[in-house]
């Protein structure tokens, strides 16, 4: 079933930790195997937050050598990183098994991206100016409380609550995406894609790569081939609309943007709260409720609808 | 006869199955005074509030039983929160109003009540709705009175896709838009949208009545326009006041539709009665 949420302050900051992990804990019945958070800060000039992993959760638990594993694919994060003259400023272990580096880097992203992933068991789960993304398995209150979530300040967020249907309950299954190698781009969807392993095919052919097997995950990528062609990011949810087959909705979040696109059949749900100041969207009211406890207007939006909007 | 009481013996039973799902026919009369077994008597005049901020849906659910129980026939809910299947099975009549909004699959299953929602519902609402009235002073979601079979069920704003799915009886009426699919496979009954219906109006239905005041993106698989008559126009007009509701255009230039009937592809029989002719 999946729960999704999005917020967005307008020309303002706010606790986007807390809201979000409010939001999403609302929908906890709608999944209950994975929570993630893409988390927009104020980005600082030539800054680049990576959050990466170099396990799943659940290798820490059965695997022999995991721990000294761990520690040498973090080293060999760090050798690399040097390699391509990225200096890092600042970093934080989010768990024994994900990071999140402050770097000062100027070189080609992607060409660190492939070359950090390309790592044993490293993933790079967000690279952005003001991204950061986490996700890990478990109900919104566990993972903001394990990755200190609560307090974070910014301007937008998006987040998803997983039920596992066609994937693995692992990190690397979990929501949200981020569309690779676009820094600051990551998505969350609610719903099932159809013609999945076509587009992943076609999308591999022009040299995109895929962590997972799960489908949202196409919506990330294709999303991100679109505009690295060059088009807007409401264009390429638009033909979005058309080219993805099943039924979705799905969230998108950039740099300074917050967007949204519902399937031509409405199949699945999406409530939005539009003020001046203030945007909120899920799966559920009640997730906008929890941060909005007193009464506002609410509506959903229909079949085909993409919409969106600037912070 | 012998082989049906050793299965009974053997703790075993077997059903005749007549073909039909259960049905009980009432006299007019009968129907009109008619109360489930266990009904609360209630008076309309005996009213009381309740806040539910801090309850969960079943003891919302199990509160305002109780306080039928205790002859309250107007109950006021507050802060009902958006929480999921609130004001659900009520077979009995009750004032029932709600000062804020509801989640998914509000007011479903019900047979008898007076439900006003001040705020908006969520999917699903008054789901298997059997009779009474529920206003909706806000927006609706999708499958808003999915398979109602009698009742009147109102929103005053917008509703999203597959209003009216699978509608067996009743009224749906519209205030404002109505997304797609909506009437998708209606058997029975009457939708009435005032302002503009999505793409696929009244896809594959059966039956009933759909009338439109707004534009129509585009209508479903044997839905056909039909001619409104006087008869349409009286029952639009009395409808619609007694809901305080009104079409810019008026009820005349409203659209009518209807099932072409070209899909119809069965017959009456059901599947057991089927086996016995063949």
């Amino acid at each position: 079933m999946c729960g999704i949420a999005g917020l967005i302050h307008r020309g303002k900051d706010g606790d986007i930790g807390t809201e979000m992990t409010s939001m999403l804990q609302s929908l906890k019945h709608r999944g209950p195997d994975s929570t993630g958070f893409a988390l927009y800060g104020r980005p600082k000039d030539d800054e680049l937050i990576m959050r990466f992993k170099v396990a799943e959760q659940e290798d820490m638990r059965k695997g022999f050598r995991i721990h000294d594993q761990v520690k040498e694919r973090k080293s060999e994060v760090d050798r690399r990183l040097d390699e391509l003259g990225a200096k890092i400023l600042d970093e934080e272990i989010a768990t024994e098994y994900a990071y999140r580096y402050r770097l000062e880097y100027g070189g080609d992203r992607r060409k660190l991206a492939d070359y950090i992933e390309d790592i044993e068991g490293a993933e790079i789960l967000s690279l952005g100016l003001g991204l950061e993304l986490i996700k890990d398995l478990g109900d919104a209150a566990r993972v903001a409380g394990q990755y200190k979530i609560p307090g974070f300040n910014g301007t937008h967020a998006i987040g998803h609550t997983r039920m596992a249907t066609e994937s693995d309950v692992d990190i690397r299954s979990a929501h949200p995406y981020w569309a690779y190698p676009f820094a600051d781009v990551s998505v969350v969807h609610n719903g099932q894609l159809t013609n999945y392993w076509n587009g992943r095919r076609e999308l591999e052919r022009r040299g995109h790569r895929f962590m997972s097997n799960c489908d949202s995950e196409l919506i990330a990528v294709y999303l991100a081939d679109k505009m690295e062609q060059g088009a807007a990011l409401e264009d390429a949810m638009r033909d979005s609309i058309e080219q993805l087959d099943g039924v979705f909705t799905y969230l998108v979040a950039t740099a300074d943007s917050l967007g949204m696109a519902k399937d031509t059949m409405a199949a699945k749900p999406m409530v939005l709260y539009e003020s001046d100041d203030f945007i909120g969207l899920a799966s559920e009211e009640v997730a906008i409720r929890s941060v909005f406890p007193h009464e506002i207007d609410t509506f959903d939006p229909y079949e085909g609808e993409v919409r969106v909007w600037k912070s | 006869m012998v082989q049906k009481s050793q299965s009974h013996e053997m703790g075993m039973h077997t059903e005749q199955l007549a073909g039909r799902t259960q049905q009980r026919f009432f006299t007019p009369e009968e129907a009109e005074n008619y109360v489930y077994p266990g009904a609360y008597d209630v008076d309309f005049n005996k009213r009381t509030e309740l806040d539910v901020g801090k309850l969960d849906t079943k003891d919302i659910n199990l509160r305002i039983r109780e306080l039928m129980s205790l002859g309250y026939g107007t109950i006021v809910v507050k802060n009902p929160g958006a929480k999921h299947a609130i004001g659900v099975g009520i077979l009995n009549r009750l004032q029932l109003y709600f000062e804020g909004s509801l989640g998914y699959f509000g007011c479903g299953l019900i047979d008898g009540p007076n439900i006003r929602v001040s705020g908006r519902v969520g999917w699903s609402c008054a789901e298997n709705m059997m009779a009474g009235t529920v206003i909706i002073e806000k927006n609706a979601g999708s499958t808003f009175g999915a398979a109602i079979r009698g009742g009147d069920l109102v929103c005053k704003g917008d509703v999203g896709a597959r209003a009216g799915i699978d509608q067996k009886g009743g009224t749906i009426i519209i205030g404002g838009r109505a997304g797609a699919f909506c009437g998708f496979m209606m058997q029975r009954g009457r939708m009435v949208i005032l302002g503009d219906a999505g793409k696929n109006l009244g896809d594959s239905m059966y039956d009933g009545t759909i009338y439109v005041g707004g534009k129509i993106a585009g209508l479903g698989v044997d839905a056909v326009p039909g001619e409104m008559t006087d008869l349409d126009c009286q029952w639009l007009e009395r409808k619609l006041k007694q809901y305080g509701l009104e079409t810019p255009n008026g009820v005349k230039n409203m659209q009518k539709i209807v099932a072409g009937k070209q899909l119809w592809n069965y017959d009456n029989l059901e599947p057991t009665e089927k086996k016995i002719v063949l």
